[in-house]
């Protein structure tokens, strides 16, 4: 019980983490490689807000999502669209916006520099044992959780009950199509790419209440958002957050169970056998 | 073989015997520190220009190559004769590419991009725990008397035999097959062509080399941790390299690599507090504003200029 | 025009002359981690470090030469982004085109380790700071221009065992250790050090697992630690996994009398974050703070640099570089080789104590430490003075 339920404020924290990503890659079809750093500057946002100002990181979330909001809209705007016009194909556009993205998280990561230094920061924050069956689990672990469980449930609603919602998931399964119907194609990607951005963000604030951090550690979380995504097939929301679920839980019981010394190679391997198996993800349909 | 041909062969062999002559040259040692790194990365980005020109498959997997290169130096420095070792991580590298290739080499685009970097650090991540558990600290220290001259000419004759490997490809019924599936899959299938086993072929060919390079820089670095062998950024950077020069020559890689690392170097030590800001602007200018490759960027030059003569006879 | 260029050409002469008869600096080359898994703590101990002695040989008038004249010193700083091939290219830049007078070691001991050949050809005094290695010897003989300061794996270990042998001794605690270590070349080396050790003393080591660098969650290990109900913990760590194992320990109630984390315990956002609750905890390093020379040290530090310095690597980094100072002054030119043999030869007064090179090694240096009353106390060394006693931690 203690490493199921372990397992599970991993994987909320882990969908927390890959959400962002999957909208990003999900609907505009960009592999964000920059997504940790944009975590990692949610993080410091929080972390400044609590150190210098004395308020609690969630209020952080006020500003962080409008900033990282515009800031991502405009990263799509100027640096994303012309690689999308110069595409010819989907597999080229893949290629270009690795490549660019991969170059955007070095300049990330330097301006972040710039901006807070290299030093780690942490602090404390809802520290506390809280006890769940019997047994005590960090408070802002489990208050992460929670963020995590409801973000996601927003994203469901929006997704699968609005309009723009339905909007994004037609851009999912088939871009093309998705113009026929009216669908203001670059609109709505740089939509869903910023909004991608922002809960990225905000998963920054909730993973800083828990993690120490620096400048350059973005490229960690990017990796395992990464992985998620694709286990949980192309822009699916449920997908992602079971992917995240199965990698949390088996983390842990591969630490718990077999060694702690373990636990990545696991979720590398999980990721690789289901790649092999079901190249399109646990929830995603063939042929897009 | 045509006279032009000759000729070009005999430039060849003339370029390499100067880069060869390079540490001889007095007072050539910031020059050999810029060096070194060209002939690595021109090693690494023609193997994979081998395989990934061809079959438009990036791979992301240079870095687990290398670094298993590198371990097999770190283990076996103290037992087994230097050379041996690098058949040893030449043999490991064509092992780990033929297997990952037979598993993965159906999965397409994204999929096996984003598997290679998860390849490369599953690999990392067992060798790691096979150190921690079994080996200890053996494996880690690199103490030979290989000084840096002695390395760089195994890379400039690693870069020979890359180029000579690449050579003949192009040149077999291989070559020949690899064409036609670059241009179409599906009529490669159709002349019986086994273009799965084809590809597999070269991304061992394309894995030995970046094993072997692996093992050569090992005693360069003396020391071996498991985050800086299985590197992800040596990845990228082969791949950005391989494709600002052009995958579609031999040389094209090249072309590629030599300007990267000099402009890299000039970032370096011009701008030593805002080196890693600069590297991502100039990495996200060569995706923009370089697509095709300085290759593609030549040819167009070559085509407009050829254009251009008939064109001003008219006028 | 033809006299335009005359009074272009005697202007320009004027000012290089002007240049050439004030003291010119005296470069000294620094290449250390600004990006990548080194940066956070070359960011606490390395940079702060050289800014603040730069600082302080400026303020002063520059280092005396032995024509009386004083010259100034220029950092030149690359960043190597925690890559060894990186670190190896700068060091040669320095040493080849920017010409470096002296190269300040690198940070880590992988990085100084790929660096040490290029030091030892150009002839560079290099004075490795962070890097812990059971090589000294080897190494040291392989690069005669290579020193040592902050000690060996086998001592860091067997001092953390030593002052659990004197608690057990005193029947303080058991014979139950729980060890863990994170699965990088410094926490497997440590660990490797550690197991015979702990097994000769009769310790036994009831819970022994690695966890990978970048582990997010490191919850399952102090639980696994827990179940096996130790009397002391022991853990290798690395800065990250520094804070989330203390923090993970104090949510479980890690109820041990012995509680010890390696790199970063020394760190002032050590103590930033946990505020008292870190009483008695043991750490990797130690200084004795209450030192006069020491409390100077921290009085700048946090004037130059704007922040506090930390207990261990830092200080040592600083004294590094005071050794370098002394050697220039007391050969009195930038003669390398000369500056190299004078290192060997003298000892040295540093806000570490004195400094006395044995072998190119420093023998006598500070190991354990544990925190007492909001400061950080050596508790463990091989031979300093200013020692105290390892307490017992008296719960979270």
């Amino acid at each position: 019980m203690e490493v199921l339920t372990n397992g599970f404020l991993l994987g909320a924290t882990y969908a927390l983490l890959a959400m962002g990503l999957t909208l990003q890659y999900g609907v505009a079809r960009i592999m964000n490689l920059a997504n940790g750093e944009m975590l990692v500057a949610g993080a410091f946002a929080a972390f400044w807000a609590f150190t210098a100002n004395q308020i609690s990181p969630f209020y952080a979330v006020l500003f962080v999502v409008p900033l990282a909001f515009i800031f991502n809209w405009l990263v799509y705007r100027y640096l994303l669209t012309p690689l999308v016009r110069r595409a010819k194909s989907q597999g080229q556009l893949e290629v270009d916006t690795i490549l660019a993205t991969f170059g955007m998280s070095f300049a990330l990561v330097g301006i972040m520099l710039m901006l807070f230094g290299g030093e780690f920061f942490t602090y404390s924050y809802l520290a506390e044992p809280f006890e769940i069956f019997g047994s005590p689990y960090g408070l802002n672990r489990v208050v992460a959780c929670l963020a995590s469980v409801f973000i996601c449930g927003l994203l469901f609603w929006a997704i699968y009950t609005t309009r723009i919602g339905m909007a994004m998931r037609a851009l999912t399964s088939n871009p093309d199509a998705a113009s026929l119907v009216a669908i203001d194609v670059p609109r709505m990607s740089a939509l869903a790419f910023s909004l991608g951005g922002a809960v990225s963000a905000v998963g920054g604030i909730m993973l800083s209440t828990f993690l120490t951090l620096d400048a350059s550690i973005g490229v960690v979380f990017t990796m395992k958002a990464l992985i998620i995504v694709i286990m949980g097939g192309v822009g699916d929301i449920r997908g992602a957050i079971i992917a995240a679920m199965v990698l949390g839980i088996a983390e842990t019981l591969v630490a718990s169970l077999i060694d702690p010394g373990l636990t990545l190679a696991a979720a590398y391997l999980l990721f690789i056998l289901v790649l092999l198996f079901k190249p399109e993800g646990l929830f995603g349909r063939k042929a897009i | 073989m045509r006279f032009s041909d000759y000729c070009s062969l005999t430039l060849v062999i003339g370029l390499f015997i100067l880069a060869a002559l390079l540490p001889l040259i007095p007072d050539s040692d910031y020059l050999m520190s810029l060096a070194l790194p060209i002939a690595m990365y021109t090693v690494l980005a023609t193997s994979w220009a081998l395989f990934s020109g061809p079959t438009h498959y990036i791979s992301l997997a240079t870095g687990a190559f290398y670094g298993v290169g590198a371990y097999v130096v770190g283990t076996g420095i103290e037992f087994i004769p230097y050379p041996v070792l690098l058949l040893i991580a030449g043999f490991s590298g064509i092992v780990l590419a033929g297997l990952v290739g037979i598993a993965t080499l159906r999965l397409s685009g994204v999929y096996f991009v984003i598997f290679t970097l998860g390849l490369a650090e599953l690999i990392r991540q067992l060798v790691t725990w096979i150190q921690n558990n079994f080996t200890g600290s053996r494996g880690l220290y690199v103490l030979t008397d290989i000084t840096e001259n002695y390395i760089y000419w195994q890379l400039i004759a690693l870069t020979a035999l890359v180029f000579l490997v690449g050579w003949l490809i192009k040149r077999s019924r291989l070559g020949f097959a690899l064409r036609i599936i670059g241009n179409d899959e599906l009529v490669a299938g159709h002349c019986g062509i086994n273009s799965a086993g084809c590809k597999v072929i070269l991304f061992m060919v394309s894995g030995c080399f970046a094993a072997v390079v692996g093992a050569v820089m090992a005693p360069r670095f003396t020391y071996i941790e498991p985050s800086m062998a299985f590197s992800p950024e040596l990845s990228f950077q082969v791949v950005i390299m391989a494709l600002l020069g052009g995958v579609h020559r031999l040389w094209g890689p090249l072309v590629g690599v030599i300007p990267f690392t000099l402009l890299w170097e000039v970032i370096a030590s011009s701008f030593p507090t805002q080196t890693v800001l600069l590297l991502g602007v100039s990495f996200l200018l060569i995706v923009y504003f370089i697509p095709d490759g300085v290759v593609g960027r030549l040819e167009d030059l070559v085509k407009s200029m050829r254009l251009a003569r008939p064109g001003s006879n008219r006028g | 025009m033809k006299q335009l260029t005359q009074l272009i050409i005697l202007i320009g002469a004027m000012f290089f002359a002007g240049l050439s008869s004030a003291a010119e600096p005296i470069k000294i080359g620094a290449v250390a981690p600004k990006t990548g898994p080194l940066a956070g703590g070359a960011a606490i101990t390395q940079w702060p470090n050289i800014q603040l002695w730069a600082h302080q040989i400026n303020a002063r008038g520059g280092l005396k030469m032995s024509d009386g004249s004083k010259r100034p010193v220029e950092i030149i700083e690359y960043d190597d982004r925690t890559n060894p091939a990186e670190t190896i290219k700068a060091v040669q830049r320095l040493a080849t085109k920017d010409k470096a007078d002296f190269i300040v070691a690198p940070y880590g001991t992988g990085l100084n380790l790929a660096s040490a050949p290029i030091f030892a050809k150009y002839g560079y005094p290099h004075i490795a700071v962070s890097a812990i290695t059971d090589k000294t010897g080897e190494l040291t003989k392989r690069y005669p221009s290579m020193f040592f300061t902050l000690g060996t794996t086998t001592a860091f270990a067997s001092s953390v065992v030593d002052i659990l042998k004197a608690m057990r001794d005193a029947g303080e605690i058991n014979n139950r250790v729980a060890m863990v270590n994170v699965a990088d070349a410094f926490g497997i080396e440590l660990a490797d050090s550690a197991r015979p050790i702990f097994k000769a003393a009769g310790f036994e080591l009831v819970f022994d697992k690695s966890y990978p660098l970048g582990t997010q969650d490191l919850s399952p290990i102090i639980k696994g630690a827990k179940a096996a109900s130790p009397t002391s913990f022991v853990a290798w760590s690395y800065p990250p996994d520094t804070f989330a194992l203390t923090e993970l320990a104090k949510i479980e109630n890690l109820d041990v009398k012995a509680f010890y984390t390696a790199v970063a315990t020394c760190f002032p956002a050590y103590a930033g974050k946990f505020g008292a609750s870190i009483e008695g905890n043991l750490g990797a390093g130690g200084v004795n703070p209450d030192a006069p020379e020491l409390q100077d040290y921290y009085k700048s530090h946090k004037e130059v640099t704007g922040k506090d310095a930390d207990y261990w690597a830092g200080p040592v980094t600083y004294a590094s570089l005071q050794v370098l100072e002394q050697a220039i002054e007391g050969v009195g030119n930038t003669d390398r080789a000369a500056v190299t043999q004078y290192i060997k030869d003298n000892s040295f007064k540093t806000v570490m104590g004195d400094w006395k090179f044995n072998n190119q090694v420093i023998d006598q240096y500070w190991t354990v430490g544990q925190w007492q009353g909001g400061k950080f106390y050596g508790v463990g060394s091989t031979g300093k003075a200013g020692q105290k006693k390892a307490v017992i931690k008296k719960g979270w």
